[in-house]
């Protein structure tokens, strides 16, 4: 037999799985969905368009950096796709449009691209873009009652009126020392579990983020290791600690279904480029997320800590990959250093 | 017992494509091409001259060193040039060609007599006058492996993994030859003097489970373990580890933890050379693969070029794009069709499109996978920024050379980096640089 195309030669292995950055990306982005309906359903449909010109906006900056700098075009990754929904995730539905245009441009311009771009940032540009965005905090901190905000324009800003209900969050309620479920705008742990409540459009549904979370870890996305060991650590101190006279259950379990903590542990202390890629790494970093989130919650002026103690870790993870390297094959773990000591 | 081991990949296993086909005998090419390397150590050195006349068995280069292995002429004929000629692993090596005259005249055999007396010494000898090699692809003479076990180790594993993809030779020998491959664990088991051996065997192959199950209730020594499907479940280290809970140091051998392997497809052949005296000559190969119109098991004369293996699957269905021998995650791209079958070619496969991506653009997300598939522990995102800014310092660190370039991190790998390709050629240097550094 002869052949009459030159053969390829490249080094093994010569197979490679089919799932490539989109894939994963789209399998995020179906995972961010859930959060999505049960958003519209307690926001209404500017809960979508406030979505819709989040991603928008991501995409466009991500083209025109990459066309300005003259670099491929990485849109196709879908990579913005996730971080202009999350960056929509956590803010209010009565913030203003505009507000979203320059978060848009902070996640991905300045805190992604100039980086390097995918992969190469050390700070999850969504929640980054956040807490660039508390510059205006009137703007990004107006709650409103869910089922009752059916009247919100689709794009314009959101005024006051009889249909738009302003209402605190549980955990501004508990930080008062407050039970939600008690007095005004009352929040029973039902309501907190399915998201029957004031906060950001994506965060407030705990029971849709772990349905969430599941298919993630189903589809290999993410590992386990991080919302676990945030979520665990968040139970464990939460239930030997609790505030105010209440009870340790009930105190942990608004403490775990309030606020952007099942958000945060499922998809933002997840972020493949800001967080541990070795097991023992990903679960101190996920403690050291629940330890900050719960010192915040408890000590700091804000009633809500999950993003900030996200953004404290990103910084960490080098060096905790770095200290928490696997065990090496055929050496125990303590033997080299045994050695050494000798 | 683990069964298993940290890490490793799940690649489609593409075996249903041979898994059904009993082996079939390819007729002698009318010329074999036997280069004097085909094992891990010191080149064999030719004994026959241009013009003379060899017969089938007869010995035509000679291991002279330490770590080598003899070669023998796998047809009859006459020697009709000594050069060097293109070789898998993609360089030209010194070769002995026999023109076939095809009169089958073989040299007189002498089966051993002694099958169940002879010790471990003379076992090794045996293996050495056979020319066997390590048949799984590694190519390592088997009378040293065996040599060295003796009195050393403690548990013999038959690697009956075959964990690449498309490749079934090992899974029809098992089925076919079951009784052959037991009598052949059999010798090696006594001549070293164990209580047990084991036969490992991968999940996804259970006619050769059931098979073997029913033939060993005969033999109350052997083990037959059952190992998750899972690549690289064949590497030697995670092989041990899965079947004994032992863990290989880095650097050492498996005797240093007192197990000694051996391939399905070696000890078939050290039972049929044991019995009937007959060398190292053939070798089943899986000709396989997306661009090949009838896929099959072949047994083939060593020396026999890659076309004629093609040539009996019924040739192409297109135009391929890659040739190998061996399996996808670690075989050798070929540049040609016209090398040999060598002693470690387990298969011949062509691939008509670029099942590697390879010309994917590459960036890292971090996304970790490739840490959680390296089964070595190690680190494969952080060497491979380490190797791409040169670093060779910080590559030993995180301990490049334990690489067992098996590719798991490289197949798992969404962002299409070339990690294992960057590895072999970064380990190269590191390992250079160290030497250079002891001296």
């Amino acid at each position: 037999m002869e052949l009459q195309k030159q053969l390829r030669v490249a080094p093994s292995p010569h197979l490679k799985t089919e799932d490539g950055t989109r894939s994963i990306m789209l399998d995020v982005i179906i995972a961010l969905c859930f959060p999505l309906v049960m958003a519209v359903y307690f926001f209404g449909w500017r809960a979508l368009t406030m979505t819709l010109v989040s991603v928008c906006s991501c995409i466009a900056f991500e083209w025109l950096y990459r066309r300005f700098t003259k670099k491929s075009s990485t849109i196709g990754d879908l990579s913005a796709v996730v971080t202009g929904m999350l960056l929509a995730f956590n803010l209010p539905v009565t913030t203003p449009m505009w507000i979203l245009v320059i978060g848009a441009f902070f996640a991905i311009v300045i805190v992604k691209q100039l980086y390097g771009g995918l992969g190469k940032n050390f700070m999850n540009p969504a929640l980054a873009a956040r807490a660039f965005l508390i510059s205006w905090p009137a703007l990004i901190t107006v709650w409103v009652k869910p089922l009752a905000a059916k009247a919100l324009p689709l794009f314009g800003n959101v005024v006051p009126s009889p249909d738009v209900i302003v209402t605190a969050t549980p955990l501004a309620k508990m930080k008062a020392g407050i039970l939600p479920a008690a007095g005004e705008f009352s929040v029973t742990l039902r309501d907190a579990f399915i998201g029957n409540c004031a906060g950001c459009i994506g965060e407030v549904s705990a029971v849709v983020i772990l349905a969430a979370a599941i298919y993630l870890i189903v589809r290999k996305v993410i590992r386990p290791h991080v919302p676990v060991a945030y979520l665990g650590t968040v139970a464990v101190l939460t239930f030997l600690f609790p505030m105010h006279g209440i009870d340790n259950l009930t105190w942990m379990a608004y403490n775990l279904f309030s606020g952007g903590l099942m958000l945060g542990a499922v998809f933002m202390a997840t972020d493949y480029a800001t967080s541990p890629v070795t097991p023992m790494g990903k679960i101190v970093f996920g403690i050291g997320c629940g330890a900050i989130t719960v010192l915040i919650r408890y000590f700091g002026s804000y009633a809500e800590g999950v993003s900030y103690s996200i953004l404290i870790m990103n910084t960490m993870v080098w060096l905790l990959d770095k200290s928490f390297r696997p065990r090496r094959f055929g050496v125990k773990r303590f033997a080299k250093k045994a050695k050494e000591a000798k | 017992m683990p069964r298993n081991f940290r890490g490793g990949v799940h690649p489609d296993d593409m075996k249903k494509f041979t898994r059904d086909k009993a082996i079939e005998v390819l007729p002698a090419p009318s010329e074999v091409v036997l280069p004097v390397s085909m094992h891990i150590g010191a080149p064999a050195v030719p004994v026959v001259a241009v013009g003379d006349a060899v017969k089938i068995g007869q010995v035509v280069a000679e291991a002279q060193a330490a770590v080598c292995a003899p070669i023998h002429a796998t047809v009859s004929g006459t020697v009709k040039a000594i050069e060097p000629r293109p070789h898998p692993n993609g360089t030209n090596v010194m070769s002995i060609v026999i023109e076939n005259d095809f009169q089958e005249s073989w040299v007189e055999l002498t089966p051993t007599d002694n099958l169940h007396t002879i010790s471990g010494e003379e076992l090794g000898d045996l293996c050495l006058k056979a020319g066997l090699v390590g048949l799984g692809g590694a190519a390592f003479p088997v009378h040293i492996k065996i040599k060295s076990a003796i009195g050393k180790v403690d548990t013999l594993i038959i690697n009956g993994a075959e964990c690449e993809p498309y490749i079934t030779s090992d899974y029809r020998l098992m089925l076919e030859r079951g009784e052959k491959l037991l009598a052949g664990v059999e010798i090696v088991r006594k001549a070293l003097g164990l209580e047990v051996a084991h036969i490992a065997i991968e999940s996804n192959k259970r006619d050769a489970i059931e098979h073997l199950k029913k033939l060993m209730q005969l033999y109350p020594n052997l083990k037959l373990d059952v190992l998750r499907t899972k690549y690289p479940q064949g590497s030697e280290k995670h092989l041990i580890y899965a079947v004994t809970g032992r863990e290989v140091p880095p650097g050492e051998l498996p005797s240093a933890v007192g197990v000694v392997n051996i391939n399905i497809a070696t000890a078939v052949a050290i039972a049929d050379y044991v019995e009937t005296g007959k060398p190292l000559l053939h070798k089943v190969v899986t000709v396989s693969g997306s661009a090949v119109a009838n896929p099959k098991n072949l047994l083939v004369r060593i020396g026999t070029p890659f076309s004629a293996l093609l040539d009996a699957a019924g040739g192409m269905l297109e135009e391929p794009h890659t040739i190998l021998a061996g399996g996808p995650m670690m075989g050798m791209a070929q540049h040609s069709i016209d090398v040999p079958v060598i002693k470690g070619t387990n298969a011949v496969l062509a691939l008509c499109k670029d099942e590697n991506k390879f010309d994917e653009e590459q960036i890292c997300i971090r996304c970790g996978k490739c840490v959680a598939a390296c089964p070595m522990n190690l680190l494969p995102n952080y060497l491979y920024s380490y190797a791409k800014a040169n670093r060779y310092e910080d590559l030993d660190q995180l301990n490049l050379t334990d690489c067992i370039e098996c590719g798991a991190c490289s197949y798992g790998c969404p962002g299409r980096l070339h990690l294992t390709q960057t590895f072999k050629t970064a380990k190269r240097e590191l390992i250079a640089r160290k030497k250079k550094k002891g001296e």
